[in-house]
C-alpha cells in the first residue's frame, strides 16, 4: 500500500462535520464516526445537522443534512466551538455553515471534487466560484475525488460515498479500521452480509486512499472504557426514562422538535404493555394525559413550545384537582412557530408561572443527555408523592445531541406502584391538606368510600364547590405549601470551581457543559470564576443567597432574550432581564446580572469564555465610582 | 357448594344499592329544567343494573349540564370547557374496569370542545355520552349556541342569531367509526329511561343526544313539539327498542326503523320538521380503541425490566 508522508498532531480535542444532500448518508457516516470513538474510549458529543424542509433540492445551502462530532480525550460536555475539519460532498451544502460562522478560520475542508468538471457549466462554474472563495476567506481545501473513488466499487456512489468518507476519517484520526468494520457489521447488520462487505470494501477504500494521499494525521488520546456505555441523544433518554419510570402511557401530538421521543417511545412502549396514544391535538393530549392520571396511572404528555402553550388550561385543571402529571416541553426557538428545528430556552417563565391564576407546578431542567433519562424517572415519583403536576424543560439541543454514558442498572424502585384500590377510611376527604406539607391522600376512583366529583372550580376539602372566602384562600395555600414542601428536600447545587470569588456564572439545562467548560479554561488562566447550575427552576434550592455572597459578581448565562444594557433606550428601569436572572433577582434580592443569546445555536464554551472575561473587566462606571 | 352459593348470595345483598345511593346534594338546576329529568333517568339506570359508585366515573366539561357529577354519589370529574370526552378517554384507557359516562352541553361538545367530539366517535372506546342540547349558552346567560336555531335572541345575537344551526345527530353519523347514535327528549322520561339503558349496553362509544329545555332562557323554543305529539317521530323496531302501549297511543307518528341502516339513519337525522326519538343507529362490530391498543399480559416488572435492558443493549458499548 502507498503511504503518503504524515505528520501526525496529538490533540484534546477536534471538531469534524459531514455534509450532504439529504439521502447521501451523511448523518449514518456521522454517526458511525462518534460511536467507533466513543468505543476507542474518546469523549464524543455529536449534534445532527437537519435540513428544516423534508425534501429539500439537491445541492442547496438550505439542505446541508449530516453530524457534527467533537472528538475528546476526555468526558466532552457540550458541542464545542467552531468546527476543525469538514467532509462535504458538496460545495453549497458548505456555504451554508460557512455563512452562520460554524467553521473555524482555516478550517481543513475535504471537498468532493467530482463538480469541478460536471457537464453543466453552471454547476462547474459555481463549484469554482465557492472553491475559488474558499481559499481565498483562507480555509484549507482539499478537492478529493471521492465519487471517482467509489464508482469502481459501487454502481450508484451516492449510496456508498459515505462508508469511503468514514474509512477517510478513521485514517485522519487514527481510528481502528477493525472497531471500524464492527460498527459497520452493526449498523447493517439486519440487512444481508453482502450489504455489510460492500460498506466494508468502501471504508477500507476511503482509508487506503487517506492513507496514500493525504498528508497529516490526528491523534486523539483516549483512555480505555471500563465500564458500559450508552450513546443516545435527549429524546431517546427521556423516552426511555419514560419506560423505566413505571408510566405506561403517553399522550402526545406532533411538533417538532419533541417528536423523535415519541416516535422512539412509539416503537418500544407497547413491548412492555405502554401505550403512544396520538390525540387529535395537544390540549386533548394534555387533557386524556389527566384523564389516565386521575384514574391512578401517572402520564406523561411530551411536547414543545407552541403545544406547551396549548396546553396551558388544562396543566391548572391538573394544578387545581391536584392530579399528578409530567410534562415534557423540548424547547424550541420561540415566540410563535419560531425555530422549530433551532434550540432556545425561552419558556422558563410559561413553565413556572404559565396557566392563569395561582397554579404551582415543579419545573425541572435536565443538563445533559443522562439527566434527561433520570430526569423522567424523578418527575413521575415528585408527581406521584406530591400530587402535582412536574415539567421537564429539554430542549432542541438535548433533543438530537448525542453523548455516553454509563449504562443505567434498572431499579425497580423506578417504576410506579400499582394503582391504589384500598378502601378510604370512614371520614377521610379528598382534600385533608396537612397542615404542615398541605399533602392529601390521592384519590382515586375504584376506591370505595372514596366517591366525589373532582373539581376544576374552587372547593373545599370535601371537594364540594366552595365560593366563600376562607375555602378559596385555604386551597390555594395548602396547593402553593406543597412546593415548600418538596423544596426542603433539595439539595443546594454544588459549586463548580472555587467556593468563593470574582465572578459566579449560574446556568441551567443544555448550558452546562458550555458553562463549565468556559469556567474550567478561565480557571487554568487563573481567573476566580465559578459556576453553578440548577436542575430545579420552581422550587428554587435553598443555599444559594449564601453561596452568591461569597462572589463580588454574580450573572447568568442563558439561550432567552434579554435586552442589550448598550442599547440607547435600555437603562436599569426598562432592561428586561433573562429569565432565570430575574427569578435569582427577585428570590435572592442579589443584583445578578445576565448574559443570552437567541441564535438558534448552542451557545459556545469560546463565547461564554469572553462573555465572563468582559464581566470581570471593572466597568467604566464602576471605576468612576 | 351450599357454602359457595350462600356467600355469593351475601355478596349480592351487599352490591344491592337504592337510588338514595347515587343521589348527592340537591340540584342546583332551575326548576324545570331538562337536567333534572336526564338526572333521574340516570340514577334509575345505575340502580337498576347495580352499578358499584365506587366503579363508576361521571366526566363533565363546563356548563348547566357538567354539573351533573355533582349531584352523582359515584365518582365524578368536572374539567375545563369542552374537554370532557378527552379526559374520559384518558380515564377508559387507564382503567377498563371503570364504567365511563360523559355529560357534556351543546357549547361544550358542539362548539369548544368540537374537535374532540369528531375525534371521540372515531375512536370509539366504551362510554356513554349525553349531549344535553337545550340549544343555548345557560350558565354564561344566554348567548348562541352552533344548536341555537336560526334567528335566535340572545345576548350576543340581540338581533337573532344569523346561521343555520349545527345537527348534532347529522354531524355524529356523519363520522367514520360511528357506532351508537340515539336521541331522546327530556319531556318523556319512559323513553329517555330506555335509550339511556340501551346506550348504557352498546359497547362503544354511544351518543345520545337529549333534547333539553332551558326554561330560563329558551323557555319556548320547544312548544311547538312538546304541545304536538305528532311532531316527535318514534322509533319502534325489534332490533331497538320496543313502544310500550302507552306511548304507541300518545305518540301516533312512529316509525320502524332498523338501527343497523346507516343511510336511513342518515335521513331520519335530518327531518328537522319532527324530532326523531329512539336509536337511530347501532353497530356493536365497530372495535373500541382501548381494546385495539390494549397489551394485555405485558405489564409486569419483569417484564419491563427485560425490555429496557434489551432497548439499552441496542445503544451500548461494553468495555473492549
Amino acid at each position: 500500500m502507498q503511504t503518503a508522508q504524515k505528520t501526525v498532531t496529538t490533540l484534546k480535542q477536534h471538531i469534524v462535520e459531514i455534509l450532504s444532500d439529504s439521502g447521501e448518508g451523511a448523518q449514518r457516516c456521522g454517526q458511525s464516526l462518534g460511536a467507533i470513538a466513543a468505543r476507542t474510549g474518546n469523549g464524543i458529543w455529536t449534534v445532527e445537522i437537519i435540513p428544516a424542509e423534508i425534501r429539500p433540492p439537491a445541492r442547496s445551502i438550505a439542505g446541508a443534512s449530516g453530524n457534527r462530532i467533537r472528538i475528546g480525550a476526555t468526558r466532552v460536555t457540550n458541542g464545542g466551538d467552531e468546527t476543525d475539519l469538514v467532509v462535504a460532498f458538496n460545495e453549497q451544502v458548505l456555504l451554508g455553515r460557512v455563512r452562520a460562522g460554524e467553521l473555524k478560520p482555516g478550517c481543513t475542508i475535504l471537498l468532493e471534487n467530482m463538480w469541478r468538471t460536471h457537464a453543466d457549466p453552471k454547476i462547474a462554474a459555481a463549484y469554482a466560484e465557492t472553491h475559488a472563495r474558499l481559499l481565498e476567506a483562507g480555509y484549507r481545501v482539499l478537492e478529493i475525488p471521492m465519487e471517482q473513488a467509489c464508482r469502481a466499487l459501487v454502481a450508484d456512489p451516492r449510496r456508498g460515498k459515505n462508508m469511503f468518507a468514514l474509512g477517510m476519517l478513521c485514517s485522519i484520526y487514527s481510528l481502528d479500521l477493525q472497531l471500524a468494520r464492527e460498527q459497520i457489521a452493526l449498523t447493517f447488520g439486519k440487512k444481508d452480509a453482502a450489504v455489510v462487505a460492500q460498506n466494508v470494501k468502501l471504508l477500507e477504500a476511503g482509508h487506503e486512499w487517506a492513507e496514500a494521499n493525504l498528508d497529516f494525521k490526528y491523534r486523539i488520546p483516549a483512555e480505555p472504557v471500563t465500564a458500559p456505555q450508552v450513546v443516545i441523544n435527549g429524546n431517546t433518554a427521556i423516552a426511555l426514562g419514560v419506560l423505566a419510570s413505571g408510566m405506561e402511557i403517553c399522550a402526545m401530538y406532533p411538533i417538532t422538535p419533541a417528536t423523535s421521543a415519541s416516535h422512539y417511545l412509539s416503537d418500544v412502549f407497547e413491548k412492555v404493555g405502554g401505550i403512544v396514544h396520538q390525540a387529535e391535538d395537544e390540549i386533548a393530549a394534555c387533557a386524556f394525559a389527566i384523564g389516565a392520571s386521575y384514574a391512578g396511572k401517572c402520564t406523561v404528555t411530551i411536547t414543545s413550545g407552541p403545544g406547551y402553550s396549548l396546553k396551558q388550561e388544562a396543566i391548572g385543571l391538573a394544578v387545581m384537582g391536584e392530579i399528578p402529571l409530567v410534562v415534557v416541553n423540548v424547547q424550541r426557538g420561540g415566540p410563535s412557530t419560531g425555530q422549530p428545528t433551532k434550540v432556545e430556552q425561552g419558556d422558563l417563565m410559561a413553565a413556572i408561572f404559565g396557566s392563569h391564576g395561582d397554579a404551582p407546578k415543579v419545573v425541572m431542567a435536565p443538563s445533559t443527555i443522562e439527566d434527561c433519562f433520570y430526569s423522567i424517572i424523578t418527575a413521575r415519583r415528585i408527581a406521584e408523592t406530591f400530587n402535582m403536576v412536574v415539567v421537564v424543560l429539554s430542549d432542541a439541543s438535548l433533543a438530537t445531541s448525542q453523548q455516553p454514558f454509563a449504562r443505567p442498572e434498572f431499579s425497580e424502585s423506578w417504576v410506579a406502584p400499582p394503582v391504589d384500590q384500598s378502601a378510604i377510611p370512614e371520614g377521610m376527604k379528598p382534600y385533608d391538606w396537612n397542615e404542615a406539607t398541605g399533602l392529601a391522600r390521592r384519590f382515586i376512583p375504584g376506591q370505595p368510600n372514596g366517591m366525589h366529583t373532582l373539581t376544576g372550580l374552587a372547593h373545599d376539602r370535601a371537594s364540594h364547590v366552595a365560593y366563600d372566602p376562607e375555602s378559596n384562600e385555604e386551597s390555594i395555600h395548602f396547593r402553593s405549601l406543597k412546593l415548600a414542601a418538596l423544596q426542603k428536600t433539595l439539595k443546594t447545587p454544588p459549586v463548580f470551581g472555587g467556593d468563593s470569588g470574582d465572578l459566579l456564572v449560574i446556568g441551567w439545562g443544555s448550558t452546562q457543559g458550555a458553562i463549565e467548560e468556559a469556567v474550567a479554561t478561565l480557571r487554568e488562566e487563573g481567573r476566580k470564576v465559578s459556576s453553578l447550575h440548577l436542575r430545579f427552576l420552581q422550587p428554587l434550592p435553598g443555599g444559594l443567597r449564601q453561596i452568591m455572597q461569597r462572589f463580588a459578581k454574580v450573572m447568568t448565562v442563558e439561550g432567552n432574550w434579554s435586552d442589550r444594557p448598550d442599547d440607547a433606550l435600555i437603562d436599569e428601569d426598562n432592561r428586561r432581564y433573562s429569565a432565570l436572572a430575574l427569578l435569582l433577582r427577585a428570590r435572592t434580592l442579589v443584583d445578578v446580572d445576565c448574559y443570552s443569546e437567541v441564535k438558534g445555536q448552542p451557545i459556545k464554551p469560546g463565547t461564554i469564555r469572553r462573555v465572563l472575561l468582559d464581566a470581570l473587566k471593572p466597568k467604566a462606571k464602576e471605576r468612576a465610582r | 357448594m351450599t357454602m359457595m352459593a350462600t356467600e355469593c348470595l351475601l355478596e349480592l345483598c351487599e352490591q344491592r344499592h337504592e337510588l338514595e345511593d347515587y343521589q348527592s346534594g340537591v340540584p342546583r338546576w332551575c326548576t324545570g329544567c331538562g337536567d333534572n329529568a336526564i338526572l333521574a333517568a340516570v340514577q334509575r339506570l345505575c340502580r337498576d343494573e347495580g352499578l358499584r359508585p365506587e366503579k363508576t366515573v361521571f366526566v363533565s366539561g363546563i356548563g348547566c349540564s357538567s354539573r351533573f357529577p355533582h349531584y352523582m354519589r359515584t365518582y365524578g370529574f368536572h374539567g375545563i370547557h369542552g374537554r370532557a370526552l378527552p379526559v374520559a378517554e384518558g380515564v377508559r384507557l387507564a382503567r377498563p374496569d371503570l364504567t365511563v359516562f360523559v355529560n357534556t352541553g351543546d357549547g361544550d361538545c358542539c362548539s369548544i370542545g368540537a374537535a374532540h367530539w369528531i375525534h371521540a366517535i372515531r375512536y370509539n372506546m366504551n362510554m356513554t355520552v349525553f349531549l344535553h342540547d337545550n340549544q343555548i349558552y345557560g350558565l354564561t346567560k344566554m348567548q348562541a349556541s352552533p344548536t341555537s336555531p336560526r334567528g335566535t335572541k340572545s345576548n350576543t345575537t340581540p338581533r337573532g342569531s344569523t346561521l343555520e344551526p349545527l345537527q348534532p345527530l347529522s354531524v355524529t353519523l356523519g363520522v367514520q367509526n360511528v357506532s351508537f347514535v340515539a336521541q331522546a327528549v327530556d319531556w318523556i322520561p319512559e323513553s329517555l329511561f330506555e335509550i339511556v339503558k340501551a346506550a348504557y349496553h352498546h359497547h362503544g362509544f354511544s351518543f345520545v343526544r337529549i333534547v333539553q329545555r332551558c326554561p330560563e332562557w329558551l323557555p319556548k323554543v320547544w312548544d311547538p313539539w312538546l304541545h304536538d305529539p305528532k311532531r316527535i317521530l318514534m322509533l319502534d323496531h325489534p332490533q331497538g327498542i320496543r313502544l310500550s302501549d302507552g306511548l304507541k297511543q300518545v305518540y301516533q307518528n312512529q316509525l320502524a326503523h332498523d338501527p343497523s341502516n346507516l343511510d336511513r339513519a342518515r335521513e331520519i337525522a335530518s327531518d328537522t320538521n319532527r324530532i326523531p326519538v329512539g336509536i337511530l343507529y347501532r353497530n356493536p362490530e365497530v372495535p373500541c380503541y382501548e381494546e385495539l391498543r390494549a397489551t394485555p399480559g405485558l405489564r409486569t416488572t419483569a417484564n419491563l425490566k427485560k425490555g429496557f435492558e434489551a432497548e439499552l443493549d441496542k445503544f451500548t458499548f461494553w468495555p473492549q
